[in-house]
This record gives C-alpha cells, structure tokens and sequence, in this order.
C-alpha cells in the first residue's frame, strides 16, 4: 500500500536539515498521509530551519500539497487543451453534481476527493480520468458514473 | 555479478566501470556480438497512451501465447517494451521486428492470433493493420504509414527501439559515444563553439541561442568564480504538450548524456533534472537510468576516466505551471514558492544560491549528443537557417493521428496537420490551430502555409513555445477556447506583478460576459487595449504572452466574437448560455436512454416513439448528448 503511515520521523530522517529540502519534505508527508497537519509543519521547519510562515506560503502555493485531510479515492479529471475540446468540463460539472462536492472538495463520508489537474499529457485519450493513479481513456459520464459506484461498494 | 573463473572478455560484469571511451566500445561491441541475429523481436509501446489502454496486458498476454505455442515457432522472439512511439490514438501498438510489421489496437484477445497466423504461418493479421482512411487500403510496415513517412526523427531516433530502463540497449545504440567524444576529443570550449555553430536554439519556448547561454555562464564563472550550476527543464506545464514527457520516459540516457555533456562544456560538477510532478513515469525511468549510468562510470566521479565529475539529482516539481519559467525554478529548487523575479540579471549570472546556474529545455539537452556525434555542420544542414534543427511536437485536437510528431523546421503548418495529422475527422479542413501552448497563438485555417519555425510564428502573431499543437474544428469555438486560456494562466499566476495578476482576471470576466452572450462591441476593444498592456507590463513571460491567445483570435476571427455579443449565438454550439439542445424527431428511436440519464427529469416521451426536452428545465449538461446512441440530440 502506497499510502500506508509511515512515522513522521522517519520521513524527515531522509533528507538533511537544509532549507532546499522543504518541497522534499512536504512531499513525502504528503504521499504518506494525504495531507499536511499543524504538527508534521511544525516538524518539518524545526528540521530544514525554515520560518513557520514562509513553510505555509510554499504549501499553499503549489497545488500539489493540502493542508486538510483528502478522500480515500482522488479522482483527478484532467482540463488540458485537448479534453477540454472533448467535453471534460462537463465531466467535472455531473460528478460535482453526483458527489455534491465542488472541485477540490471532498465528499462528506471521506471517500472521495474531485480533482482537476492541467494536462496529464496523455491527450491522445482525451477525455482523460485518473482515479487512484489507473487512467481512463476516452471517459463519458456514463462511463465515470459506474466506475464511481463500483469503487464505492469497495 | 561475482567474477567467475572465466576471463573478462567472456563474461562482461554488468556492473563494470568503464575507464576509457575503450572500455565503452569494447563493451558495446560485445554486446552486439552476444546479440542472435536470427532472433526477431516484438515490440510492445510502454507510452502513457498506449499503457492505459492495456498494452502491459497485452505484452503478458503475447509472452504467454508464446510460451503455449512452444516448439511451433522456429525462434522464439524476444519481447521488448518500449518508449512511447507517438501514434497515440491507435495505441497498444505493436510491432514485430525485423519484418517492420506494425499491428495497432492491440487487445490482450489478439496476442493467439498474432502467434499462429505471424508467427507461425508467417502471415500478418489483417484485422489489425492500419488501413489509409483516405483509401482504405491496409497497410504492413510501419515506415509505409504515412504518419511516420512524412517525420523525420532525429532527436526521437532510439524512443520506441530501445528498453528505457535497460542501459545496454542505449550502449548497442550507440549511446554516451558523443559523451566519450566531447570528454576526449575536445576542450570544454570546443564543446560550445560546436553548439554555437550548429545554431541550436532553446527547445523551451523563448527559442535563445543555447551556445550562447553556455557562453555567458562561462564568462559569469571567469569574472566572479564559480560553482556554475546546470539544470534540465522538464517542467512540461503546457496543457496540450508531452513532448518532454516522451523524451524522459522513453530515451533517458539521451537527456543524461546531454546533461553531462553541457556540464563538461560550461565546468558544472551538480546538476538538477526538475520533473512535473504528474510525471512519475519519467522520474522512475531517468532514476533507473541514472543508477546504471553511475554503476558504469558514466556519471559520478570520474567519468569515463577523464577525470571529470559531475552528478545529477531529480526535483521534483509540484504542481505549479509557472516553475517552468527559469527563475521562479531556481526559487523552487530553493525550496521556496516558485515566483518569477524580473530578469534585470539572467540566471546564466545569477541564478540557484546566486551562483552562475544554465537552464534548457529537456529537448535541447536531447539535441546535443546529436551536434557532437555528427558535427555542427550536419545538424545546421537540417531545417531552415536560424531555426536548424527538428522540433517534436505533440499534434492533439480534432485530427485523425493524435500523437507525438519530429519535423524539421520550417515544415508549413498545413503540411503538418493535414498529411503527417491526417487531417480533422469527418471535416474538410480545420478551422484553426493553437500553436506554443496556452500563451501563444490561435493560426486560422487561411494561415496554413506558414512555416513552422521560431521567427515565422512570431511574425504571424503566435509563438513556437514548448510545441503543443492543439487542432480546432468548426466544433470548437474561439471565444471559450480564449476563455479556456486565459482562466489556466489567470489561475497560474504567481500573483507577484499587478499587469498579470488583475489584467488576467479582468481579462477572463470580459470573455466570461462575452460567452453568456452579454457585452457589447465597446467591450471587444477594451479587452484588445487590456491585452496590449499586459503584454508590456508583465514581469516575466507568463504574463507577457498570456494576452497571444486573445489578440490572434480577435485578429482572425472577430466576426465570432461579435455573433457572441449582437447575435447572442455561439456559431461553433459550445458556450452553455448561448445554446439549446433539441431531439431530432427524425432520428430518435424512443429507446429512453436520454430520459434515464437526464439529472433533471427534463426528458419525456412514450416508449418506441420521439422524445422532447423541456427547455425551461434543461440545465445544458449534455448527458443526453453523450448517452444517445443514435445521434438524435443535437445542439444549436
């Protein structure tokens, strides 16, 4: 499992105690816990010597990072050039509708986080899905609907 | 590998250091000569495209066919999984070699097939050739595709030939000869003279002279002493591009040999390769690719026994589109927020921990082996004079071969889509093509014989960028393609100067009100005057090319800015508020699929006879559209 916990010490144990391995840091805790809490911050700027502050102004710069906990299952609907000719922004509009989440929002039972992303460069497929890292080609949302529901009897 | 008693020009340990451009040649030569020339080999693409629609499945399935069929074939071939071949939209492919026979949507089903008719009888399979939408006729080899005939693949030469992950194919390729050449043959210097006189140009986007930028690095050293850093961009934010992607993921030794070589040239000894975070792919073939180089001496301390060191570590990017600009790079390879900083100083004198830092585009770095290997003047030779050279470019839209294209440059821009793209699926010709990403421009179909080199496409208004392609039908319209845009670069603004931060809002709230059809022709020319000035104001490159997308289409095709404003019509049928949907009375069967699938309950008719969609209650979500198997629901 990639998103097993790992303790926190050990993720910081990884990189030396030196300003440029912020991003490093925040990564890993984020792969590991699917977020980034007050404490593991806390953790990681007593490591690299980074101000609290300037650490929360690289974590809420990039969109890679969260500061609040994500769904058990991220859907990632990508809106590059080519899905978006191919009708992707209304495959986020449905599942918004279907999931009652807005995107970048997580569902209330914690199962699922929506996301957008820019391009995952596989415009071939496009309309593209990636649900839990598996890509979906060619999507419809029929198609997204009962991949959906069956990930969700899981 | 343990050394056994037998003497090493019999067993080569796969961990052998190599000392000596010797070594590297002997090695290469052993290689080829272990090879069975008899044996044939299939190659199955291990692309993203191509692995998401099954082809991991479809090499498991080939291997175990032909374990079932056992003694019926002669020579059992070897399977190889390769980089991505760039004939995305008719992926998993899969060919086998030496025939050059090319099979194309390859399922796992098909693999028995493959074996007892090819295989076995000798026989392609012709269900599974690519036929010539425009004759029909099915076509064997895959240099006869005209997809492939009409490229020339320089840079892409090994991707689709070569393991990725398994150095020795790299080795057999001829891979790290030009390293072994540049390390031995020529000084640091003669490395950039050779660049310089090739006429290479940065493969990123903004297209500055690469030897020119070593040279300024070098200069930066001698007058403030170093260390002098080298950085390879593999930041591919641009919506609509792989090409980067491609290059790290299917020939990573190329862009490390590249690296290395650029090092020699300018004196670096530390190196950064900064990947897209939603590449992971790549980052796992180029990690692959450079523990093998370390473990042969062709990275680390010494390399090659020159005496030369130098090493390389992967950053990882996350998420931002902006880091692929150079200096907001530099910050996140800092471990800061990625914002721009203005140029007053370029990076190649000031750059990471303010110390002379080069940055080129993953692309460029590919193109160096090339110039050292075969000489300034042949590579100089290819393309048109100031832009020399190919360019990858991912062709994607509406067009036939979506996929992943080498031309020279100076190809014309209808030549491109029309015969190595295929043209537009069930079109006459396209409308337009958006040529450098979300910041360059919008070519219309009239443009077309433009040549697709760095100065042209500026002279026409767009840009060369990155190369993404992206081919527009009359399907598409130009005000939400603009609005598209300019809401991914308004969203990928650091934020840090005013023109781009608020002139992009303002920007997108004026195209926003155009797509509902409000506005009035006033407001076409307030948002000409607003894009001319964020243009000139923006600090960095983002911001100063942002407003491309919206000064081509207002040039070209302004009559579909008025129909959205006068008309309140969307000519293409795809701004929301401007469109209804309606069932061809005609054409629907009454199978009651739209009806099910309608959120709104806003469809309804009697079974086996024509449906109707309530207008009031219809919220324009298209499921009707999507679901309908009989085309019916139609929109205007």
């Amino acid at each position: 499992m990639s998103k097993e916990h790992k303790d926190i010490d050990d993720i910081i144990e990884r990189y030396p105690g030196r300003p440029e391995y912020l991003i490093f840091l925040l990564q890993d805790i984020q792969a590991a816990y699917n977020y980034i809490s007050p404490e593991a911050m806390a953790l990681v700027c007593d490591h690299t010597g980074v101000p609290l502050t300037q650490a929360y102004a690289v974590a809420t710069f990039y969109k890679s990072f969260s500061l609040e906990p994500k769904g058990e299952h991220e859907i990632k609907i990508c809106q590059g050039t080519a899905c978006h000719l191919k009708g992707s922004v209304r495959l986020v509009e449905n599942l918004s509708r279907e999931l009652s989440v807005r995107p970048g929002g997580t569902t209330q039972d914690l199962k699922f986080t929506l996301e957008t992303v820019n391009c995952l460069g596989a415009c071939a497929l496009a309309p593209v899905a990636v649900i839990d890292d598996k890509y979906y080609a060619k999507v419809t949302a029929r198609k997204l609907d009962t991949v959906i529901k069956k990930i969700a009897k899981e | 590998m343990a050394q056994t008693n037998k003497s090493k020009q019999e067993v080569w340990p796969t961990e052998s250091l190599f000392m000596s451009p010797e070594m590297l040649k002997a090695y290469r030569e052993h290689l080829l000569a272990e090879k069975d020339p008899n044996r044939p080999w299939i190659i199955v693409c291990h692309g993203t495209g191509c692995m998401a629609n099954g082809s991991v499945e479809v090499a498991a399935a080939l291997r175990a066919s032909i374990k079932e069929a056992g003694r019926n074939i002669s020579v059992i071939p070897d399977i190889k999984t390769t980089g991505c071949h760039g004939f995305c939209s008719r992926g998993p492919l899969v060919i086998l070699q030496p025939s050059g026979i090319f099979y194309q949507r390859v399922q796992p089903g098909d693999c028995k097939e493959i074996v007892q008719t090819t295989l076995i009888e000798n026989k392609p399979v012709e269900r599974l050739l690519y036929k010539d939408p425009k004759t029909d006729e099915p076509i064997i080899h895959h240099e006869d595709i005209p997809f492939y005939k009409n490229q020339l693949r320089v840079v892409m030469h090994n991707i689709g030939k070569i393991d990725p992950t398994d150095i020795r194919d790299t080795i057999m390729a001829g891979g790290y000869e030009a390293l072994a050449k540049a390390l031995y043959q020529m000084k640091p210097r003669e490395v950039v003279e050779w660049v310089l006189k090739s006429g290479l140009r940065g493969r990123g986007g903004a297209g500055f002279p690469t030897g020119q930028k070593w040279l300024s690095a070098i200069q930066a050293v001698e007058r403030k002493g170093g260390p002098v850093y080298i950085v390879a961009n593999g930041d591919e934010g641009d919506p609509g591009a792989f090409m980067d992607r491609t290059l790290m993921e299917g020939d990573p030794h190329a862009v490390l040999e590249g690296l290395i070589i650029g090092a020699y040239a300018i004196g670096a000894h530390q190196g950064y390769i900064y990947v897209r975070e939603e590449y992971p792919l790549a980052r796992k073939h180029l990690s692959i690719a450079m523990e093998q180089a370390r473990k042969h001496g062709l990275l680390g301390t010494n390399i090659l026994g020159s005496g030369f060191d130098f090493d390389i570590q992967i950053v990882r990017g996350a998420g931002a589109f902006v880091c692929g600009e150079e200096t907001a790079l530099i910050h996140s390879i800092e471990g800061k927020a990625g914002e721009a900083t203005p140029k007053y100083v370029f990076p190649a004198e000031s750059g990471l921990w303010e110390k002379p830092t080069i940055i080129n585009n993953i692309e460029t770095f590919c193109n160096i082996p090339l110039i050292i290997n075969k000489g300034p003047e042949w590579y100089a030779g290819l393309g048109v004079p100031n832009s020399t050279g190919t360019k990858v470019f991912s062709l994607v839209g509406k067009v036939n071969n979506i996929g992943l294209v080498e031309i020279p440059m100076g190809m014309p821009l209808g030549d491109l889509v029309e015969n190595i793209g295929g043209g537009v699926p069930g079109r006459k010709r396209f409308k337009a093509v958006q040529t450098g990403g979300p910041s360059g421009g919008c070519l219309p179909y009239e443009l077309r014989d433009t040549p697709v080199d760095f100065d042209s496409l500026s002279k026409a208004g767009s840009m060369m960028g990155s190369g993404g392609m992206i081919v527009m039908d009359e399907g598409d319209c130009v005000v939400d393609v603009a609005r598209y845009f300019i809401s991914f670069l308004m969203d990928e603004s650091c934020g840090k100067c005013l023109p781009c931060r608020l002139g992009l809002k303002s920007m997108y709230q004026i195209l926003d009100r155009f797509s509902r059809g409000e506005g009035s022709v006033s407001d076409i020319d307030d948002l000409y005057s607003l894009a001319k000035a964020v243009q000139d104001g923006s600090l960095c490159a983002l911001g100063g090319t942002a407003p491309n997308p919206i000064l081509t289409t207002l040039k070209h095709f302004r009559s579909e800015y008025e129909a959205h404003i006068l008309d309140k019509k969307c000519p293409a049928g795809v701004c929301k508020a401007l469109i209804t949907y309606w069932i061809d009375q005609e054409a629907c069967t009454g199978c009651g699929l739209c009806a099910r699938n309608c959120p709104q309950n806003c469809i309804s008719g009697e079974r086996k006879k024509a449906h109707q969609i309530n207008e009031a209650l219809c919220i324009r979500c298209g499921m009707c559209l999507d679901s309908c198997n009989f085309a019916a629901v139609k929109v205007v």
